[in-house]
């Protein structure tokens, strides 16, 4: 007998004697009031820097947002604001992407109420190690991408569940040294988010 | 059952030894209080502003249960939508068949250095030793693992394994055994997750293989949920062309949907904060983004012998966030080494003798006052103190204690008749002498009761004074 069939015969007779079905009950909130304030309020307590933009003004944000940086990764050249942009096409070593200086991405969806930006490799995202490495991550969120709770956004990722879907709720951090929390350890130590009326 | 592994570290951890040595080590004592009282304002806050939280609670019991109650099911149709999905799914009963089916994945990519996510599945198998013995390296990667990894320690926590030193510990450790530490490194926690992060940067960039263990398993989908802090579990699913997740049986949830229950529970319960800084979800392989190589070892390890207790089998509803440990007023006086086990703790005292059978950690439902705040905390609603009387009972019964038994014995032949009763009552006066203090064997007990004291005279003779 394979363990498969050894383990799934020994749970089998485990829960012979168990009861019956019972409703799972779902009375918790499937949204809350929370909105572009706490969202930007959240984003502010994590150390993540925010702007709040019209579309109009967009490409002169993320140039400033930019600065001297050079060496920006910008997957499939979603924004021109960026003069020679690397589009991991062909797709970067590890190492070009660590030695890059940022990276420039739009986001899946956004949580208000956990200040939360959700990647799905679709669109302007790229594949995950470019969100990953780069130690400056300029996310540009539309506000239209913004629910408030956590139901909302589980139930628009069902479209797709099964992309590689990353959460991200402020820049790295630890609190396992005496429980202070530290700022970046992996992970980009400086997460900048611009919002668009 | 055989015992492999690390479940327990010693056959019938001696808790009430390891406490009374614990208790005296005031440094522990203090490193534990503080980060068990941090987490436990931050997490007491949030739940307060959360008017849905009991909501939440029942529906993580309810959708938890209604796994264990059909995990067969679940567990088959995770295999077939992991499997369609290009994963590759395997089976192990204990800890010496998942350590040789991990070491055999990684002896075929010729890697002899892997990097690791935090992973109390791979904790209590053992897996790092094992692959030691095979000659590969398994490198930890969350800043707390590689403290203890460095320092030859033992996890204490299940959420912030380190806790048990302080910032001067670490920077020691670091010292003494990072090789690449600056030798002007302070005790600023920043400077040391600085020389951490600078230390394994260098091994997310260049190693090939990874494992990992996950938080989730989703039974709709096929994937499965990593929540972190750091990075670096992102750095060891991302990058490498391998990853081997190590996942015990009972941490799936049945749809997709069901996440929008638990990572509301998990990131309060676990670190005090309305979400964790990084979750990544990954379901097999997906084409030009991340290992294209994925394995998914599915672990029993006493998991199938704790679900055959009709009382005990909700501690598998467990979702390791810790809340438990947090509030126990045991735990923050002996930290988790005392426990001797894997899991320490409200949810060690239970888990672990159901997992091993009670006769092989007898001592562990006892380490409890019954005091119920665990359960009062605890984000699946895991009624920790009931289970625990149940498993004294079978500890009880599966190692009779000679001397209590003979008490009980004697005080129920004293009660079974009037002239006994009446004569063992005047005996009884002269425990008034002993109630602090009886010679031993009776000492044991007394030392941490106080007998309460009998009356001058037995009610009884009382009243017959009183008729006339």
């Amino acid at each position: 007998m394979s363990a498969r069939d050894d383990i799934l015969a020994k749970v089998k007779a485990a829960i012979a004697d168990a009861e019956q079905e019972k409703p799972i009950p779902r009375e918790y909130r499937t949204t809350t009031t929370d909105g572009l304030d706490t969202f930007l309020d959240r984003l502010a307590h994590y150390d993540a820097t925010t702007h709040v933009v019209e579309p109009a003004e967009l490409e002169g944000v993320v140039r400033a947002a930019l600065g001297n940086r050079r060496r920006i990764i910008v997957p499939e050249a979603w924004m021109t604001a960026v003069e020679e942009p690397l589009t991991d096409d062909p797709p970067l070593t590890h190492d070009q992407i660590d030695q890059s200086q940022g990276v420039l991405t739009t986001c899946a969806l956004a949580i208000a109420q956990t200040g939360t930006i959700i990647l799905d490799g679709g669109p302007g995202m790229g594949r995950r190690a470019l969100t990953l490495l780069p130690d400056y991550h300029l996310c540009v969120v539309k506000h239209d991408q913004i629910v408030a709770s956590v139901p909302e956004a589980i139930a628009k990722l069902q479209t797709n569940p099964t992309r590689p879907i990353t959460f991200i709720s402020g820049p790295s951090a630890t609190v396992d040294i005496e429980m202070t929390r530290v700022r970046g350890v992996h992970g980009p130590r400086n997460l900048e988010v611009i919002i668009t009326t | 059952m055989n015992r492999s592994g690390d479940l327990i570290w010693t056959d019938d951890p001696p808790f009430s030894q390891n406490a009374k040595q614990a208790v005296h080590n005031s440094q522990l004592r203090r490193n534990v209080r503080n980060a068990t009282a941090t987490i436990r304002q931050r997490r007491a806050g949030l739940v307060a502003e959360t008017p849905d939280w009991q909501e939440l609670r029942h529906a993580g019991a309810a959708i938890k249960d209604d796994v264990l109650h059909h995990l067969d099911t679940y567990l088959t149709e995770f295999e077939q939508n992991a499997t369609a999905n290009g994963a590759h799914v395997h089976w192990a009963h204990d800890a010496t068949q998942a350590t040789a089916i991990v070491a055999d994945l990684i002896k075929e990519t010729g890697n002899t250095e892997v990097i690791k996510v935090k992973s109390m599945a791979t904790q209590e198998i053992g897996l790092v030793e094992a692959l030691k013995h095979q000659g590969i390296t398994a490198h930890e990667t969350d800043l707390a693992e590689l403290i203890i990894q460095l320092s030859h320690d033992k996890p204490s926590h299940i959420v912030v394994p380190a806790l048990h030193r302080n910032r001067a510990e670490i920077r020691r450790i670091f010292l003494d055994h990072m090789p690449d530490a600056p030798q002007d490194l302070t005790d600023d926690p920043h400077a040391l997750a600085e020389a951490a992060r600078l230390h394994l940067r260098r091994l997310f960039l260049k190693t090939k293989t990874a494992i990992s263990g996950a938080n989730f398993a989703i039974a709709e989908t096929g994937g499965l949920l990593v929540a972190e802090s750091e990075g670096n579990g992102r750095m060891c699913l991302t990058l490498p062309d391998t990853l081997i997740s190590v996942v015990g049986i009972e941490k799936l949830i049945p749809t997709f949907k069901d996440l929008e229950v638990f990572l509301q529970l998990l990131p309060r319960s676990a670190t005090g904060e309305r979400m964790n800084p990084y979750n990544s979800i990954w379901t097999g392989v997906t084409e030009n983004d991340g290992p294209q190589s994925v394995h998914i070892v599915l672990l029993d390890n006493g998991r199938t012998n704790a679900l055959k207790d009709g009382t005990g089998r909700q501690a598998l509803r467990c979702i390791r966030c810790a809340a438990c440990l947090n509030v126990c007023p045991v735990y923050e006086r002996t930290g988790g080494h005392a426990y001797g086990a894997t899991y320490p703790g409200p949810i060690g005292a239970i888990l672990t003798p159901l997992m091993v059978g009670v006769e092989h950690a007898p001592q562990l439902p006892f380490a409890s006052s019954l005091c119920g705040a665990c359960y009062e905390v605890c984000p699946v609603e895991i009624d920790i103190p009931t289970v625990l009387v149940k498993l004294r009972h079978d500890a009880v019964k599966a190692k009779p204690h000679k001397t209590e038994d003979a008490t009980f014995a004697a005080a129920a032949r004293a009660m079974s008749g009037r002239r006994r009763w009446t004569a063992a009552l005047k005996a009884a006066k002269a425990m008034r002498l002993i109630r602090h203090s009886a010679p031993p064997p009776l000492s044991r007990w007394t030392r941490t009761r106080d007998l309460p004291a009998p009356p001058t005279e037995p009610f009884r003779e009382w009243w017959k004074k009183r008729d006339r």
